[in-house]
């Protein structure tokens, strides 16, 4: 797209010191970012770490109270108006009339966004049937299904192609299809050239779908970069066996620590895990089990998850994190 | 699905910037959409007046005013301003739902003139209110109600009263952008609509109520208004009671609409 020519190198959104209070909470308490133009960037962080709140600065809806920020090289604060003009944004907090139909609020977005009524109902239809809501259009969105209020969510911020696209939970509440169905189209928005950067509190998805991320916790980035970096920091990989019996788990315990030094039960009762420093002992490790007369019904050689990586640069599970954060 | 969405994409460079009067046309075209998709609104708040019309007029109509039909002549603008003014209530009720919903920080992050979504919701919400008076009006017809000033003078009088329920509106609007829920809106307004409305001559003529009641009574402009619309509805031009109208509307609007616009721009 043009503008990647034109401005090769400038990032899309750089931030420095970012920071916002409400009250006596620090909701975002210095953040530096540098996102590159023309990727998925993805915030991923518990509920209350400060995502949305980054992406409502970001987005010109809340004025940061420190620091400062450049979207598509304008000043977040002085230049806000041009940065509305030019960036894109769905998700929990900037939603759509439930009480219009579908076809009714693309028609006001479009309009919004400078479309004359002719032009602005023909754009509509386009993007009902390319989400695949076109037999939902003349229907109340509050009729719709998390998945296609989702899809209208996201249609109506790509009326126009914006070049910087925000995207806050895209995923949160939906059902496994819905949520694939969602992925598919972050992955079209960004092969067609728009920056998108998204918040997540599932790990999952950002290892899916961002280049790079920043993880976020109590209003400041504990980690940067790609999935793989986050995961290297962590260190190792981990070996999932799945025995064919039960009884054998302590047996299989046993000769799994004597090779690889370390072994641990899974959830399942004919699981064990064990943590793999070097991993040229894992064929010997499975000799081992196979001399031993352990059945093996599945093993797999595991990066570590992006929970891992939580549980290393904090010290507790994203899960507990998600429930304490909680206001 | 992604092959369709990679179609849609490719679209045409943004078109320019929409101006504030479309901008403000386009979001009055969304509040009038609820006229459609939420009807029971408008009945909501049109059961009520109605009944209170046939209440007083067949109840209370002849020992009021000697008969029902007399009564009936005096009864029909007050109600259709008390419907009006109840009706002010639903702006705020429905700008707390966009809030609460996430509607507006979208329209906050559009590249339009800003208070557009206040005030497009507020034209699109007078023309309910007018269409609300026609309602109350044709009841009034067909119950007796023979306005001698016709069609100027009833169209006269729901102007007047638009004038003022707008800048009643600008109170629910700071309301509705105070409170946490669209429910505490209207709970909180009903302290002030039922006394402005029935301390009034809505009902009764105040000649019969006592004296400091009477002072209450001529210092509420709703009073005033209804003076005005029964004027005007029977084919007069009482100038006094419209100017008070007039006077207090703008006076209402620029106390309050400033507070509002600040309160839209205040972070939530």
């Amino acid at each position: 797209m043009v503008w990647q020519y034109c401005r090769p190198m400038n990032p899309a959104i750089e931030t420095s010191g970012l920071a916002k209070r409400f009250g006596a909470t620090r909701a975002v308490d210095g953040i530096d970012l540098a996102i590159p133009a023309g990727s998925v960037y993805g915030l991923l962080g518990p509920n209350g770490a400060g995502k949305t709140t980054t992406i409502r600065m970001l987005t010109t809806l809340i004025r940061p109270d420190g620091g400062s920020a450049r979207v598509l090289g304008h000043d977040l604060v002085s230049e806000a108006a041009a940065v509305r003009a030019r960036v894109g944004v769905t998700g929990q907090f900037a939603s759509v009339d439930e009480d219009l139909t579908g076809r009714e609020n693309l028609v006001l977005f479009a309009r919004l966004l400078g479309f004359g009524w002719r032009r602005a109902g023909e754009r509509a239809d386009e993007l009902l049937a390319a989400f695949e809501l076109a037999e939902a259009a003349r229907r109340q969105v509050r009729t719709y299904s998390g998945g296609m209020r989702r899809r209208l969510d996201i249609a109506a911020s790509l009326i126009v192609t914006s070049e910087l696209l925000f995207l806050d939970e895209p995923t949160t509440g939906l059902d496994p299809r819905s949520r694939n169905q969602v992925w598919d189209i972050v992955r079209t928005i960004a092969a067609g050239g728009t920056t998108v950067l998204l918040t997540t509190q599932y790990l999952e998805e950002a290892d899916r779908l961002a280049g790079r991320m920043a993880v976020i916790d109590h209003g400041k980035v504990i980690a940067e970069g790609t999935s793989r970096e986050l995961k290297a920091s962590v260190g190792g990989r981990a070996l999932h066996l799945t025995l064919t019996d039960a009884a054998q788990r302590d047996t299989a315990e046993v000769i799994l620590k004597a090779v690889l030094g370390e072994a641990h039960h899974l959830g399942e009762p004919n699981q064990i895990g064990a943590k793999v420093t070097r991993e040229e002992l894992v064929p010997q490790a499975l000799a081992q089990l196979a001399a031993g007369g352990i059945g093996i019904a599945e093993f797999a050689l595991a990066q570590p998850s992006l929970d891992d990586v939580f549980l290393a640069l904090t010290g507790k599970p994203a899960e507990n994190l998600e429930a304490e954060a909680k206001p | 699905m992604s092959n369709g969405i990679h179609g849609v994409l490719s679209a045409d460079r943004r078109p320019a910037r929409t101006g504030t009067f479309a901008a403000v046309l386009t979001l009055a075209w969304r509040a009038m959409l609820k006229i459609k998709h939420v009807p029971f609104q408008l009945f909501d708040v049109l059961v009520f007046p109605i009944m209170m019309t046939f209440m007083f007029t067949y109840l209370f109509g002849g020992a009021l005013a000697g008969s029902p039909r007399v009564y009936l002549q005096w009864l029909i603008p007050g109600i259709v301003v008390q419907t009006m003014v109840f009706l002010t209530v639903y702006t705020g009720v429905s700008l707390n739902t966009d809030i609460q919903k996430g509607l507006f920080d979208r329209f906050k992050s559009l590249p339009i003139w800003q208070p557009a979504p206040v005030v497009g919701a507020l034209v699109g919400d007078l023309s309910r209110y007018a269409l609300a008076a026609c309602v109350v009006i044709v009841v009034g017809l067909i119950l007796g109600f023979r306005p001698a000033g016709g069609v100027p003078g009833v169209i006269a009088a729901i102007a007047l009263i638009l004038l003022f329920v707008s800048s009643v509106s600008w109170m629910w609007i700071i309301v509705g952008m105070l409170v946490k829920t669209p429910e505490s809106v209207m709970t909180s307004s009903m302290l002030l609509l039922f006394p402005l409305t029935f301390v009034s001559n809505i009902f009764v003529d105040p000649q019969t109520m006592p004296g400091f009641m009477q002072t209450v009574v001529s210092l509420n402009p709703v009073t005033h208004l209804t003076n005005a619309s029964r004027g005007l509805m029977q084919g007069d031009v009482p100038g006094r009671d419209v100017l008070w109208v007039v006077v207090a509307s703008a006076l209402v609007t620029a106390v309050f609409a400033p507070v509002a616009m600040r309160l839209y721009y205040r972070e939530r």
